[in-house]
């Protein structure tokens, strides 16, 4: 099948700082971030026609494009579930590029997820009957550490690994953050002890520091078409390939009914159709972004994008593969721990600035990015 | 009207109650309005035998109301051919292996009745 989404590119980034008290709306953020994005690209509010975000968003399209001076948008969609979701921001808008339905489209995806509403907290009332029963819920899996914490079991368990080995990602994590001016733990590296120093969330499986962080903060950016993105005020970044990828059996939270349970059940479908797409596999990938609510994820995702063999992840990352200086950079910003938790679109961002060049963390001459949220990626490379 | 109500409803007689199709007879958890193999909507209750074995565990440590006490959080493959979430008792934390045969009690928690597992009497 010919592939239309790689005549699309984003050409444009933007993004308030990650904080833990923004002290202004979550609109506000937003449309911060849109605007950021609009300059980045040298657009104009009303050159968007289009946009995109998550189901889950705060942001009404309605009342983000009356504060930002959009004229009249022709296309709108939000993506399903929360950050495995992340780039298919990304796809949605290349399919409306690539098909006419819009020509620019402003991905947006804001939220006080620190000082407004956690995440992280607890969802009360279900261990008893009150205020109903539920499922999953009524038996004690009231926060994303523990409902996911139950997934990650099967495959740490199968493969021997350890927190103790997880440390190992979040070292590497916390590293990149440390010299991204823009993580809010930068400048504030990590070792093996600190981690494993670190109170037991769910045992045995997430200590404190295998968490993502609570953020506050916008991000945004800009898809139009390649060829005009030829002509804007940054070297547009193109999309190579762009997937998404929902099994059956699946659950966005509790995944726990798919039939082997020691696997992200859509890993290998995605990865085929990004391979497919692009006519890439995973010795062309540069660099990757990988969508970590939790440390395990990441050691799922490199096995399941085919980056190394099942079990192999644990030490993969120990031998120093994920680094900077390592065959395949992973979150180069210091991921979601590190950097933020934007909801994995601030991911897309770096990856951006990988192939422009202008990361923090720098990779030579990095030409193909994937960013990965495990049940939506992207492929970006130069236009 | 929830598509779980027949399950809490079985849970207030002291039964474990499972959808199973009236038409190609899958059993199915988590519950739905249809069967994904045949996609009959007509559903019977299933009452389970309450044997079955641990897939996957945790115990939380986070310092929340509801779990206090520390409870094991487990997955249980049943006999019945489904998955269900619940909670081990009557066995320490470390002692919890995959494939470890389980059976079904009730107990209340929190002011509610709700299906709990122990390690099989019958092994």
């Amino acid at each position: 099948m010919k592939n239309l989404l790689n005549q699309t590119a984003i050409a444009g980034i933007g993004q308030t700082e990650f904080s833990k008290f923004s002290g202004r709306s979550e609109l506000q953020l937003a449309l911060e971030a849109s605007k950021a994005a609009l300059d980045d690209a040298g657009l104009k509010p009303s050159d968007i026609d289009g946009t995109v975000t998550f189901t889950i968003d705060p942001n009404d399209e309605l009342a983000l494009m009356t504060n930002l001076g959009i004229h009249e948008l022709r296309w709108t969609a939000r993506t399903i579930g929360g950050g495995g979701g992340a780039s298919a921001t990304v796809q949605l808008a290349a399919a409306a590029v690539a098909s006419g339905a819009a020509n620019t489209v402003l991905v947006y995806r804001a939220f006080n997820e620190r000082s407004g509403q956690r995440f992280g907290q607890p969802i009360g009332g279900y261990a008893g009957g009150v205020p109903g029963k539920d499922i999953h819920f009524s038996f004690g899996l009231d926060t994303p550490a523990k409902i996911y914490a139950l997934w990650y079991q099967p495959y740490m368990a199968k493969y021997g690994v350890t927190n103790e080995d997880l440390a190992d990602y979040v070292v590497t994590a916390r590293q990149h953050a440390a010299t991204n001016p823009r993580a809010w733990f930068y400048e504030k590296p990590i070792t093996v002890e600190d981690h494993q120093k670190s109170r037991w969330i769910v045992e045995p499986v997430l200590r404190l520091l295998d968490c993502c962080q609570e953020s506050d903060g916008g991000v945004a950016l800009i898809v139009t078409s390649a060829e005009r993105a030829r002509d804007l005020r940054q070297r547009g970044v193109r999309v190579l390939a762009a997937a998404q990828s929902h099994t059956r059996n699946s659950d966005i939270m509790f995944n726990y009914y798919h039939e082997d349970l020691t696997v992200f059940d859509e890993l290998p479908t995605i990865s085929a159709q990004l391979w497919n797409q692009s006519g890439l596999g995973p010795k062309d990938i540069d660099v990757a972004m990988i969508y970590e609510n939790f440390s395990p994820i990441v050691l799922m995702a490199l096995e399941g994008h085919g980056f190394c063999g099942p079990g192999e992840a644990k030490d993969f990352i120990r031998e120093g593969h994920i680094g900077l200086k390592g065959s395949l950079p992973v979150n180069t910003h210091g991921g979601l721990l590190g950097e933020g938790y934007i909801h994995g679109v601030n991911n897309l961002l770096e990856g951006v600035r990988q192939i422009r060049g202008t990361a923090a963390n720098q990779i030579a001459d990095a030409e193909t990015v994937l960013v990965s949220a495990s049940r939506s990626a992207v492929i970006l490379g130069n236009l | 009207m929830r598509d779980q109500d027949l399950f809490w409803s079985g849970v207030d007689e002291g039964k474990l109650l499972f959808q199973k199709c009236r038409d190609c007879g899958t059993v199915r958890n988590p519950p739905g309005p249809m069967c994904p193999n045949c996609q009959s909507l007509n559903a019977a209750p299933h009452e389970s035998n309450g044997r079955g074995t641990v897939c996957a565990w945790i115990i939380s440590k986070h310092p929340t109301r509801p779990d206090e006490n520390h409870r094991i959080v487990a997955l249980i493959e049943m006999e019945d051919g489904v998955r269900m979430v619940s909670n081990l008792r009557e066995i320490d934390f470390a002692d919890v292996t995959p494939g470890l045969p389980v059976e079904l009690f009730f107990a209340e928690v929190g002011g509610a009745m709700l299906p709990q597992f122990r390690p099989s009497a019958s092994v």
